[in-house]
């Protein structure tokens, strides 16, 4: 199978008065039809502007400094401005956070939805382009009065769900939702999720899940990249992900879960998220991890592959066999 | 046994038009008390539109009931007038939901601090006032090197949020209302706040009032949990009980529909009935029917808290073979 989207060395930079940040660097993802990631990290971990990235969205004074974002064949990052603009929607669909607050106050959803056909299909006759949005409505589980409807007179979870339906109207390979839920209560983050879920079944886009809600990850993703200071930490497939994490901070952020067994646990993860402008020498993480060695602070560890998971860090590199030789010792006994 | 805090039958009725007045009713008969002798703290649960910021407004005098009476240390705190006043202020704190939209970015962190310990006269000199905000820092996990002097810009959010709760201990509250105070807030920060928030219950003697959607995190602190929906109690009781087997329909609903961090723990296996924006009249019986898988004819009159357990009570007709409570001794199956 051809993977739908390929993201290739992908490097972002901010430039401030107070120095170059690098938001991405050098990040490769591959993601093939049907298939749902979650990218999940702390604030500023580079999450939305991976996103931002890939739908060619970064405003000065950021910048796309190298790197590929390849959708069904097309590579994006050669796209001109106008092919680009035509791309977006159609090949590449980006749900914003909170995007229930995008939508125009004061013009009516289907109004917003012909807009944006228009805007790509300027041929096609209007009753058709009305039948499509009654038809993504439909979708999305709203029904066709909404087409009528003025923003207001919808509840968070019916907005946010009108802005999947924009999102899903020209069928693109990919989703972006960048914490579709995060303002929504449990009972209508469910409904929303399983519309995404139900969507992407019907148009076999791949989906690209962003968040830091692990429980959300754990019931709807197949894979998760945990990202850390600009840089993936570790794609796992998502079981993997929750019973073995590899990447210490991949471990440490599954041991700061609640369930319902360790009640009264709060296991946070000590230190700050480092400040871009002044990235740690060697692994990023090296100061807050617990399993640090020596090397950490001089080398960046690379993304290994290990039978189906990707992870950069040197306790899994060759450098430290011994390390690798005990833990499994360990895990035998 | 003296009450911190006592709701008497509180309801709030907030009512629009002028001609053709319409209601709503955001908090319906709910009465509640915490004790003064124990801290505890108590979770408000509920979806949005369930009435717990209104009980929220309510407990911090900010609007007042429309029947029913809100005691603090057994005066009407509608009623309370200079002095009285001005300790009630004091003593009952509240952080908010959004740890970016309550800071005045011209002010450095210590002006937020100082300017509670100016105004109600908390220190003598500069000197104690400092060591007052040192002390309310330290409480929370902060260090005061790094926060001191510096911009909320320059802070995370859950710096910020830290910083929200040590500018309520400062004025050593007696009762902390938290109004969804970590749902904007990295997950993995979100374990150092809620410890904070229970340190402050064990060292300091506060009560807190927990206000949240999320039932994980309740689950996690609190040791009381009252449900609602569109204003009414649905289930109330111990935090375990609660949680672990949830009664009401309604409750059994929103666990269901947490998204467990457990790869084995599958999400929704209660059906979804209706949707909660396609419903509009929510009639006058139990306030849940629209939705209930096991809505009957007599859930058009509402039904009375049912006494399950020692500990737990629900507000629905599938348990009439239990005692029946009134809303008034809520209170005494909650664990203190």
């Amino acid at each position: 199978m051809k993977p739908v989207l390929e993201v290739v060395d992908l490097q972002v930079s901010y430039y401030t008065d107070a120095g170059r940040a690098r938001a991405l660097d050098g990040v490769n993802l591959t993601l093939y039809p049907g298939e749902k990631l979650g990218l999940v990290g702390e604030s500023g971990s580079g999450k939305s502007t991976m996103a931002l990235a890939m739908m060619r969205m970064i405003k000065p004074p950021g910048r796309i400094e190298g790197g590929k974002v390849i959708v069904g064949g097309t590579n994006l990052t050669e796209l001109s401005e106008e092919g680009m603009l035509k791309a977006r929607l159609s090949k590449i669909a980006y749900i914003p956070q909170g995007a229930m607050n995008s939508l125009n106050p004061v013009l009516r959803i289907g109004r917003q939805m012909i807009d944006a056909i228009k805007a790509h299909e300027p041929k096609m006759p209007k009753s058709e382009m009305e039948e499509r949005s009654i038809e993504a409505l439909n979708s999305v589980d709203l029904k066709a009065s909404v087409f009528h409807m003025y923003p207001h007179e919808l509840s968070g979870g019916m907005k946010q769900r009108v802005c999947i339906a924009i999102g899903i109207l020209l069928k693109p390979q990919v989703i972006i939702a960048d914490e579709p839920t995060s303002a929504l209560d449990v009972v209508t983050q469910r409904q929303v999720m399983e519309t995404i879920d139900h969507v992407q079944e019907q148009i076999g886009a791949a989906v690209i899940l962003i968040g830091h809600d692990m429980g959300l990850m754990a019931q709807f993703v197949d894979k998760v990249a945990v990202m850390y200071a600009g840089r993936l930490a570790e794609v796992s497939p998502v079981r993997d992900m929750f019973l073995d994490p590899k990447h210490p901070y991949a471990q440490a952020l599954i041991n700061s879960l609640p369930s319902l067994e360790n009640k009264g646990v709060f296991q946070g993860i000590p230190g700050l998220a480092p400040a871009l402008l002044r990235l740690p020498s060697g692994c990023a993480f090296h100061p807050r991890c617990a399993q640090a060695m020596d090397i950490c602070k001089i080398e960046r560890p690379e993304l290994i592959h290990m039978g189906g998971r990707e992870v950069a860090c040197h306790l899994y590199t060759s450098e430290a066999p011994e390390r690798i030789a005990l833990e499994t010792a360990d895990r035998s006994e | 046994m003296a009450e911190l805090l006592e709701f008497q039958n509180v309801t709030k009725v907030y009512s629009r038009g002028v001609l053709t007045k319409t209601s709503t009713t955001a908090l319906n008969n709910v009465s509640f008390k915490l004790s003064e002798d124990e801290p505890t703290i108590m979770t408000v649960a509920g979806e949005s539109g369930s009435g717990k910021t209104t009980l929220a407004m309510l407990m911090l005098g900010f609007i007042k009931p429309s029947s029913g009476r809100i005691l603090y240390r057994g005066k009407d705190i509608n009623a309370l007038r200079g002095e009285e006043r001005l300790t009630f202020r004091r003593e009952v704190q509240a952080v908010f939901q959004d740890p970016f939209a309550v800071f005045n970015p011209f002010y450095t962190v210590d002006h937020l601090l100082s300017v509670p310990i100016a105004k109600f006269k908390l220190a003598r000199s500069k000197a104690e006032a400092y060591e007052k905000m040192v002390e309310a820092l330290t409480a929370v996990g902060l260090r005061a090197e790094d926060v001191l002097g510096r911009f909320p810009h320059q802070l995370s959010g859950g710096q910020r949020q830290r910083i929200n709760v040590a500018r309520a201990l400062v004025l050593r509250p007696r009762l902390l209302v938290a109004d969804e105070p970590v749902s904007m807030v990295d997950a993995s920060l979100r374990a150092n706040i809620l410890e904070t928030l229970r340190s402050l219950q064990r060292n300091y003697g506060v009560s807190i009032i927990y206000i949240t959607h999320d039932l994980t995190t309740a689950y996690h602190i609190a040791k009381s949990i009252m449900v609602l929906y569109r204003g009414s109690v649905m289930e109330a009781g111990d935090v375990d009980t609660v949680i672990k087997q949830p009664q009401h329909p309604y409750t059994r609903l929103l666990i269901d529909s947490i998204p467990w961090p457990d790869i084995n723990r599958r999400w929704g296996e209660t059906e979804i009935k209706a949707k909660e924006s396609e419903i509009n009249d929510h009639g006058t019986g139990c306030k849940f029917q629209a939705r209930c898988p096991f809505a009957m004819e007599q859930c058009a009159v509402p039904p009375p808290l049912f006494r399950i357990h020692d500990h737990q009570a629900a507000s629905c007709y599938l348990h009439e073979q239990h005692p029946q409570i009134a809303s008034e001794q809520l209170s005494e199956l909650m664990p203190a």
